[in-house]
């Protein structure tokens, strides 16, 4: 069985009212954040299920918008999120949506980068704080936040995924899970490597430098 | 190595090695987390501390939260113990107060220690504090008994679960109660058996509780709920220390609490469609509520 701490069951110190609503859409937020790697200009957010029911009264949408802009769960900021990000003149906009087999606690985010880029992210509350991501853009995911973890784009062809392992495994970097997702036979692939070992800035430059890679990008744990 | 998978091997190991509970949570958590022994205790000191300012937040706050439903039930209750009026004397009002007040500053996006969850907060710092200072016990003593429920509450969570979603609130206000009360028991140096007799005479009284929450909030019950289930700490630790024990052990406690939370319709698992939720009272409440700026 997975390990569990007991400090994740007399845990975390965190902003109420609810570790499904408030804190897991926090971490959520960090972890599109971390994704996007820079300050959205633009967030769209969409809320499904019973985040989509309850947004307001558990403080779900100050919670995300405080997880973008880099509070974590237990920062004080997160209750005036709203007016902060107005403040920096981040555009901030709630919808809600269905999404068919969804968990009832499931976000959507559209986020705008400064440059006019975008970034697309889905991610589910799954209880105590729990979250899973589950899609990047298109390509779906899973990604607890739990692990260090490299995302990488790259072209689908022979060798690629080799070389990052290797390079990881030179390393002395152990992968815990790995997802590899494509769309079309050699067409753009996502690489999601969840590891037991921090992954140096190196390592990352290394990876971004081998050829058919698009983007390889860091994700410490939250 | 000791895992947490069960109450009786805890209990068993501290006897065979004639040491507290506490030191074998300890020991559980430095294997799991890499942490020092030092380490650990700053973390739960750090939990504690948490504890302490949002009791002393909650026991001042007056502003409603936004449903109206909470408001400064805390401050009340705190009033009549300072003032010496209260029925019962002594610990039990002390903890309703303290419970209320943590659970307020959850209601109202405040910092607390979700301990078993955000939901039932206030209970094992309402518990073990006011147990703490009445009984003038000082903060190594409460960090004991914070790793006593902690430990305890990790066998759940493993054996069955930590949700209201899951398991209804007997899961969250029910487990924070039966953590409690072993805490106090360990606080109060009984045995690792007094221990395991406390979390199952509180768990038991607790099962079948239902999570109906008021608009979805965790406000009405879940607020007051937290005093009262503070107080049931008090009364199941008080049971095992005076030698009292429970027929079925904690570990088939935990077993029958994880059946009965399967067993309970998904309308009274913290999807606000039953129970107090749906009362007329309760429906009203929750459409001015969201009726109210969303659209």
């Amino acid at each position: 069985m997975e390990k569990l701490s007991i400090f994740e069951v007399m845990g975390p110190i965190m902003i109420g009212p609810s570790s499904s609503h408030t804190a897991g859409a926090v971490r959520i937020g960090n972890m599109a954040r971390k994704l996007l790697d820079e300050e959205p200009k633009v967030m769209k957010i969409y809320f499904h299920g019973s985040f989509a029911e309850t947004y307001k009264g558990h403080g779900t949408d100050v919670a995300i918008v405080g997880g973008l802009l880099g509070f974590g769960p237990d920062d004080e900021r997160i209750c005036n999120s709203l007016d902060i990000a107005k403040e920096k003149g981040i555009q901030v906009e709630f919808y809600r949506f269905e999404m068919p087999n969804a968990h009832p606690n499931t976000i959507k985010l559209e986020l705008t980068r400064f440059d006019g880029t975008t970034l697309e992210v889905v991610g589910s509350s799954i209880g105590g704080g729990e979250i899973r991501i589950t899609r990047i853009n298109r390509f779906s995911v899973n990604l607890t936040g739990k692990y260090p973890t490299v995302w990488i784009l790259h072209i689908d062809k022979p060798g690629i995924i080799a070389k990052v392992t290797s390079t990881l495994a030179l390393n002395g970097i152990n992968i815990a899970f790995m997802e590899v997702f494509r769309e079309d036979k050699g067409a753009l692939s996502s690489m999601v490597i969840q590891t037991d070992q921090d992954v140096s800035e190196d390592v990352v430059r290394e990876i971004n430098s081998f050829i058919g890679v698009k983007l390889c990008r860091y994700i410490q744990p939250i | 190595m000791l895992k947490l998978y069960s109450i009786e091997e805890l209990v068993k190991k501290a006897e065979e090695t004639n040491r507290p509970i506490s030191d074998l949570v300890v020991e559980y958590e430095m294997n799991t987390s890499d942490l020092a022994r030092e380490e650990i205790f700053n973390r739960m000191a750090a939990n504690l501390q948490v504890m302490k300012e949002a009791i002393e937040k909650g026991m001042q706050q007056t502003v409603p939260t936004k449903s109206g439903m909470i408001s400064d039930e805390a401050r009340r209750m705190a009033a009549v113990v300072q003032e010496g009026k209260t029925l019962a004397g002594g610990i039990v009002p002390l903890a309703l107060a303290k419970a209320l007040a943590v659970a307020t500053v959850n209601a109202t996006m405040g910092k607390i220690v979700a301990g078993p969850t955000a939901g039932s907060c206030g209970i094992i710092p309402g518990a073990l504090l006011a147990v703490a200072e009445v009984k003038k016990l000082d903060d190594e003593k409460i960090i004991r008994g914070l790793l006593t429920a902690a430990g305890l509450g990790t066998v759940v969570a493993r054996k069955a679960t930590l949700a209201g979603a899951a398991g209804g609130c007997q899961a969250e206000c029910g487990v924070a109660s039966a953590m409690a009360a072993g805490g106090i028991v360990e606080m109060m140096e009984g045995t690792p058996a007094q221990v395991s007799a406390a979390f199952a005479l509180a768990l038991k009284n607790m099962l079948g509780l239902v999570c109906d929450p008021v608009a979805g909030l965790v406000e009405v019950p879940c607020v007051k709920r937290n005093a009262m289930a503070a107080s049931h700490a008090i009364a199941a630790a008080e049971l095992a220390l005076a030698g009292i024990k429970s027929v079925i052990p904690a570990d088939e406690v935990v077993e029958a609490m994880g059946e009965i939370g399967d067993a309970l319709p998904k309308s009274l698992k913290e999807t606000a469609r039953g129970g107090l939720a749906v009362t007329a009272t309760g429906k009203r409440i929750a459409e001015e509520f969201l009726g109210d700026g969303i659209k």
